[in-house]
């Protein structure tokens, strides 16, 4: 056994592997599947402050080896998540984290605060980068003075661990890790989907409501893996690295390149028990190698 | 989530596939309505799971039926499996039809194209209970008309073709059994609008009716948050509070 131990922010992960926001519902919903505790970090549906119905059906197109959602932050909202949700999470013996997303500054600081309340909760992770909403979302995170803006306001209320998701839809994602970094992130994670679309050339329709959406799955994990590289060369924070991770030697490119630890998304609706099956892949790739701790392999891409 | 053997794979015309699986283990209780995601390998444009209808059970030969009908590439390597190659299923997924209060209730069971997959599975479960059924169902042509022996053993059966090749020609919505008699029950599974209209005749006649929908989803159980329904309390789940709904709890305008 290799030590899978790893440092995150404030985070102490008992291994690498985390779960991606959106995919994993409230993780007790993957529970029939297989013991949730073994997760790393296991961060639950992104939450705002009051209760969102999301987008109109349909959602969701299967593109080539990914697919495009426009879910639209469908949640009931904070105090239902503190007052419902919580009391089923508190024992679960991992990190939880909450996905926070909100439609302006205040509404981001309030949820924090309350979220802040909350023992066994131990980050947030700050989602500026959400491409189905209106407003709010991903428009904090494409420009460094708004991702900044907001980082420093929730910075103020929120002790916990801070690891702020960054968006890809950007031109230089390394501007934002350090705008973000320089507010008092603990960690940034990256990244959120690529905004897509795609039509129906017989009925000449969008397949989704809002047109566009957010494109994931192995389709986007050469950009993926490029901006963790990119992003790990700038900051000096943590970066947790996602973007198409289907098995363990995807996940094992992503440390490479930089990321301490990972997140799986779009893999878990295809095989639910896959968390499991990477952490014990990357158990085996340290100990194949000769090496006796995940930190060895941290940015150790060789040129 | 359960690795399963094909047992057959027999063309029932060139659109649709009996799949017949079965597992060394003993197959896991299911009831009529639900579904299984089924994986697809060996198909680069396919990636997600595909969601499809319980058919039929038996479970002293422990079979389980999948009726495929071939709409991509997806379903297509489905109906091309072998004999003895290995399916990796998710199920069962989803909620289930609900049993009438009197075995005495007339009961009308509709279905259309590949819709009528799960009835044939729920009229089997309503005869075993002593129920009595009524199945109409309906197709463009013949060729759309599928396991039409197999539902005469659990009721009575009705068609409709569009083009008139098999039984009355029409839209099930037109078929004379529906002009003479009231039921008590009406079941439906089909295209939207077909099932529109079997609610809005459901609803006439102060029938209880029950739809099943087949929303297109990424993971089956409730954690993607794709394939949602518009009901009275909001936007759920098809995968999870579904796949079958009472047409009062829908916002359809019937």
């Amino acid at each position: 056994m290799a030590n899978l131990d790893i440092k995150i922010g404030k985070l102490q992960l008992k291994n690498p592997v985390m779960t991606a926001s959106g995919t994993f519902g409230y993780g007790t919903e993957y529970s029939d599947f297989m013991d949730i505790s073994r997760i790393g970090g296991i961060i639950v549906k992104g939450t705002t402050l009051r209760d969102r119905q999301g987008n109109q059906y349909p959602r969701m197109a299967e593109t080539p080896s990914g697919m495009l959602n426009a879910v639209g932050l469908q949640n009931k909202g904070v105090d239902y998540f503190i007052n419902h949700i919580y009391p089923t999470l508190k024992d679960i013996d991992t990190n939880i984290l909450v996905n926070l997303s909100g439609s302006t500054i205040e509404d981001y600081v309030e949820a924090a605060e309350r979220l802040n309340e909350l023992e066994k909760i131990p980050g947030i992770e700050l989602n500026i980068s959400c491409p189905n909403v209106k407003e709010g979302g991903m428009a904090f995170g494409t420009s460094c003075l708004s991702a900044a803006q907001v980082v420093r306001e929730v910075r103020r209320v929120y002790k916990n661990d801070m690891m702020v998701k960054l968006s890809p839809n950007v031109t230089d994602i390394s501007e934002i890790a350090l705008a973000v970094e320089a507010e008092g992130a603990d960690s940034v994670s990256l990244i959120n989907t690529l905004l897509g679309m795609a039509i129906n050339a017989e009925t000449r329709k969008p397949y989704l409501s809002t047109i566009t959406g957010g494109l994931s799955g192995p389709a986007v994990k050469p950009v993926a893996l490029r901006m963790v590289w990119q992003v790990a060369n700038a900051v000096k924070i943590p970066v947790v690295g996602m973007g198409g991770i289907m098995n363990t030697a995807d996940a094992i490119e992503f440390i490479l390149a930089g990321a301490s630890a990972i997140q799986i998304g779009t893999a878990n609706f295809i095989d639910p028990t896959i968390t499991g099956k990477v952490i014990d892949g990357i158990d085996d790739y340290l100990n194949r190698h000769g090496y006796s701790s995940i930190n060895d392999i941290i940015g150790a891409m060789e040129v | 989530m359960l690795d399963l053997i094909v047992k057959k794979n027999e063309a029932l015309n060139n659109q649709y596939s009996l799949l017949v699986l079965t597992s060394p283990d003993k197959l896991p209780e299911m009831l009529p309505g639900q579904f299984a995601e089924v994986r697809v390998d060996n198909s680069p444009s396919t990636f997600l799971r595909r969601p499809i209808s319980i058919n039929y059970v038996d479970y002293e030969a422990n079979e389980l039926w999948l009726l495929v009908q071939i709409v991509g590439e997806g379903t297509r390597k489905m109906c091309e499996l072998k004999v003895g190659e290995v399916v990796n299923l998710l199920f069962p997924l989803g909620n289930s039809f609900t049993l009438p209060e009197s075995k005495d209730a007339k009961l009308l069971l509709v279905g259309g194209g590949v819709g009528i997959a799960p009835l044939l599975f729920w009229g089997s479960y309503l005869k075993e209970r002593g129920y009595k059924c009524n199945f109409l169902l309906g197709g463009r042509s013949k060729d759309n008309l599928l396991q039409l022996c197999e539902f005469e053993q659990f009721g009575d059966v009705y068609t409709t073709t569009e083009d008139g090749t098999h039984g009355e020609k029409g839209f099930v919505t037109q078929h004379s059994l529906l002009q003479g008699s009231n039921f008590d029950y009406v079941y439906t599974c089909g295209p939207t609008p077909m099932m529109k209209a079997v609610a809005a005749y459901a609803a006439k006649t102060e029938a209880i009716c029950e739809v099943s929908l087949e929303n297109t989803m990424a993971c089956g159980f409730g954690t993607c948050l794709c394939c949602v329904t518009d009901t009275i309390k909001g936007h759920v789940c098809v995968c999870t509070e579904g796949p079958v709904f009472n047409i009062t709890k829908l916002k359809w305008q019937i």
